[in-house]
């Protein structure tokens, strides 16, 4: 029952079961998670017990994957444009929440350390429920998703400060808080150590050598493991990179959640970027997803059964408590009622942090244990309420809205292209620089670094990544885009993307560039809407020039270059369907030849009708 | 160009298929490489149509008489033409509020017409004379406050077979536009002409050359 496989194979059934009914039913995959947890725990069929508690930390990682990937989606500029609500609403959401449960507690008989600690730690929301939850219902980059985002940001960086003042509201025993700060860092070398300027040092360094490896340096190794094309080495390194941050951010003290979020957001302006994405997603939704299963199964309902009535008034209290300070909140900062709602239901709850926090309350002597256990399991009802929440102000509250309220705002984070080109090599750039010189917002994918630098000099936005994975073609933003525009080179990979691309986005257009006429029938069979020729064009040209030099005018060889055109995609149309036969190559060829000779010969028949019969005839006018 | 002419010409000449032409192709070997005059091909300069305005508008106010050379097609100009009127002609530029770039200049048409004059008549095939279908050019060049030339017009071109037939027409077209170059215009003298053609032949006797 203990071995590994065995844990992750219950773990994994649950979430298998419970999350595509919890979708199905339109409750989102964190409600589905949360039951999953709850049913395997240890009060219902018992399949986990203690461990989950490990499990828990250990998936906490997710939620530092998840501000990884944030802070890719956030460039440096749009991150400072929101300073104003990080700072304000995050700063007031904090402080009021603090403050008002300190009062609470001052007034339930707690000591003011007692209540100023339980205060800060509840003060805080979920990150990992409020995000995952915001994004699977595309409400993120709504004014009230960027909000709770903003509030979210100034909390994970509020913990430091907490981690620091918790120790202080302790009964004075020695040599107990420099043993759990070791506990909470889980690094045999603790900077408390140090003296303060000391510390202040080490942490400027920590985040400038990011910034400085992010901007400057990481994009070499990138290439360099691109160039070997080896797709596992790259995920490697993309982990590598997170984990790496993680553990200098805890190293210096710092959250691990906080400095990868910043150096996704270094990272942000990378042509790694949508690869980067695509390999960590998956981690990063499994990880999510143990998490939210561990708090499930981490409820302890056997503390509730004795306090049922306790339990039941203080989650209600906690929720009813902060909803009412989002609230008044979003009304100060000026926000349109229905975004309120939203605003304010979704950060109702105390988050995962207050499980670190409230052990580590305990170990300093803050408060005695029965009290921890009673608030964190507070906590994750808490949490597990969240979702039901969301779902009772989307499906009772938002309909009483008029619809003029819930016009989409405009000053959201909209970096979605319209067109997503796949290959930037001699001829992708052309279309790119057309598209470009009439201020098309094109995404464009290469799979060659070498290739991706050159062209990023002069400005355009190329990111690497290998367009037959569906992971990067949605990260890419395939999903809302308009066109694919496919002109790599190389015809049997461009017609497997040209099928993925049919399969998973069938509202997406394709304008492909096909290699010869076989290829352009493969291309016609798979539904591509529009199909190039990829010498046909300039040949045409080249032609026409030849005509030009021959003595014909210039209007007559244009002329005669768009008469062979029309008549060669008429005929290679008409000629499809007869393509793919048992014996289609001979049949082929054998067309291809007859084609080539009518189209040559009815030229000449019909020169004088196309060229303008009438425009040398006096016909007595 | 060394010499200072009174009036810079500047032909704008369009015809689609000039390789099959007979008339045209020896009105523009007349005049083309003339000092003071300026030639432009516009089928031959813009095959796609994509007609550089700002390049047309630069060459019309470097030049004091517009000739528009072309066949007489459906009662009207080559669609070339049209064109390079409806874009170049811009508002602001050659007509409207502040668009006097062209004012005072002279417009004029040069056409070749497969029938004769007396097809041009009421009693004949096209009932109304050619000058009331060059009515919309009379008007174009007033509206730019232009004055309007009476046009040179070759007619009954199926008539015309032999070279020399033709270079009746065409030597007398050079003589028009050597003459509007060297000449002070005398509009109203012109206007009680309605070809230019008879213009000409009537200062023949007076003016020798």
């Amino acid at each position: 029952m203990d071995s590994f496989l065995f844990q992750a194979f219950i773990y994994l059934l649950a979430a298998v079961v419970s999350v595509p009914i919890a979708k199905r039913l339109g409750l989102g995959s964190v409600l589905g998670y949360l039951f999953a947890g709850i049913i395997i725990g240890p009060f219902v069929f018992k399949f986990v017990g203690v461990e989950s508690e490990a499990i828990l930390h250990f998936a906490e990682f997710g939620v530092v994957m998840m501000l990884f990937l944030i802070g890719l989606e956030l460039r440096p500029e749009l991150l400072w444009r929101l300073r104003g609500p990080i700072l304000g609403l995050g700063g007031l959401q904090v402080a009021v929440t603090t403050v008002v449960i300190l009062l609470i507690g001052f007034i339930f008989g707690f000591t003011w350390k007692v209540s100023l600690a339980i205060g800060l730690i509840l003060a805080l929301s979920s990150t990992a429920i409020v995000l995952q939850t915001l994004n699977e219902k595309g409400l993120i980059k709504t004014q009230a998703g960027q909000s709770s985002f903003s509030v979210l940001l100034f909390q994970d960086i509020a913990v430091i400060p907490i981690l620091a003042v918790l120790p202080l509201l302790a009964a004075p025993i020695l040599g107990t808080a420099e043993h759990s700060v070791e506990q909470i860092h889980h690094a045999g070398f603790s900077i408390e150590a140090l003296p303060g300027w000391q510390q202040a040092i080490l942490v400027a360094l920590v985040i400038a050598t990011i910034i400085i490896i992010g901007r400057f340096l990481v994009r070499y190794v990138f290439r360099f493991i691109a160039e070997t094309r080896l797709r596992e080495i790259f995920t490697a390194f993309a982990l590598f990179l997170v984990i790496g941050i993680a553990l200098a951010m805890q190293l210096v003290g710092l959250s691990a959640a906080l400095g990868t979020f910043l150096a996704g957001v270094v990272l942000a302006d990378s042509e790694y970027r949508h690869e980067l994405e695509s390999d960590i997603e998956p981690f990063k939704g499994l990880l999510l997803g143990l998490f939210f299963i561990s708090v499930g199964a981490s409820i302890d309902f056997n503390l509730f059964a004795e306090e049922p009535y306790l339990i039941v008034g203080l989650v209600a209290g906690l929720i009813v408590i902060k909803l009412v300070i989002l609230f008044v909140l979003g009304f100060v900062f000026k926000m349109s009622r229905s975004q309120n709602f939203l605003f304010a239901f979704s950060l109702a709850q105390s988050g995962e942090f207050a499980f670190v926090l409230f052990s580590f309350a305990t170990q300093n002597n803050v408060m005695p244990v029965p009290l921890a256990d009673t608030l964190i399991l507070v906590v994750a009802l808490s949490m597990a309420l969240t979702p039901v929440l969301m779902i009772f102000n989307e499906k009772l509250l938002q309909p009483r809205f008029s619809t003029l309220d819930q016009r989409p705002e405009s000053d959201t984070i909209d970096e979605k292209n319209p067109v997503i080109i796949a290959g930037f090599g001699r001829f992708g750039q052309i279309v790119g620089r057309l598209l470009h010189a009439n201020n098309i917002g094109t995404t464009v994918l290469d799979s060659k670094p070498s290739q991706i630098e050159m062209v990023r000099r002069f400005g355009y936005k190329v990111f690497y990544g290998d367009a037959s994975r569906v992971e990067l073609l949605h990260s890419a933003g395939a999903g809302e885009a308009k066109l694919f525009i496919l002109t790599i080179g190389d015809k049997d990979k461009a017609l497997e993307i040209a099928k993925t691309v049919k399969n998973q986005f069938p509202n997406l257009k394709i304008l492909a560039r096909a290699y010869d006429r076989r290829n352009t029938y493969e291309l016609m069979d798979i539904g591509v809407e529009v199909i190039q020729r990829e010498t046909f064009g300039s040949a045409l040209e080249l032609g026409a020039s030849a005509l030009k030099l021959l003595g014909f005018r210039n209007y007559q060889a244009h002329r005669a270059a768009l008469t062979f055109k029309h008549h060669d995609e008429t005929t290679l149309v008409d000629l499809h369907e007869h393509f793919g036969d048992d014996e289609a190559f001979l049949l082929q060829t054998r067309l291809k030849n007859q084609d080539l000779f009518e189209l040559l010969s009815s030229d000449e028949e019909d020169k004088d009708e196309t060229m303008g019969h009438s425009w040398e005839r006096p016909g007595g006018m | 160009m060394s010499r200072n002419y009174k009036n810079k010409i500047l032909v704008i000449f369009a015809h689609p298929a000039l390789e099959k032409s007979r008339i045209n192709v020896e009105l523009c070997r007349a005049i083309k490489n003339l000092d003071g005059i300026t030639f432009r091909d516009l089928y031959e300069i813009y095959p796609d149509f994509l007609i550089d305005v700002k390049e047309e508008q630069r060459l019309l106010l470097d030049h004091d008489i517009i000739v528009l050379q072309h066949p007489f097609y459906w009662y009207s100009c080559p669609a070339i033409i049209k064109e390079w009127i409806d874009l170049v002609l811009q508002y602001g530029f050659a007509y409207g509020h502040e668009g006097t770039a062209l004012a005072g200049k002279h417009m004029m048409s040069a056409i070749s017409v497969g029938a004769s004059e007396d097809a041009y008549t009421e009693n004949g095939v096209h009932y109304y004379h050619v000058r009331e279908f060059l009515r919309p050019f009379e008007r174009t060049a007033a509206l730019c406050n232009m004055n309007y030339i009476p046009p040179f017009v070759v007619h009954h071109t199926s008539d015309l077979v032999t070279v020399e037939d033709i270079s009746v027409f065409s030597d007398l077209y050079k003589k028009v536009l050597i003459s509007l170059r060297d000449k002070d215009i005398d509009i109203k003298a012109m206007n009680e002409f309605k070809y230019i053609n008879d213009y000409m032949l009537d200062q023949y006797e007076s003016w020798s050359v």
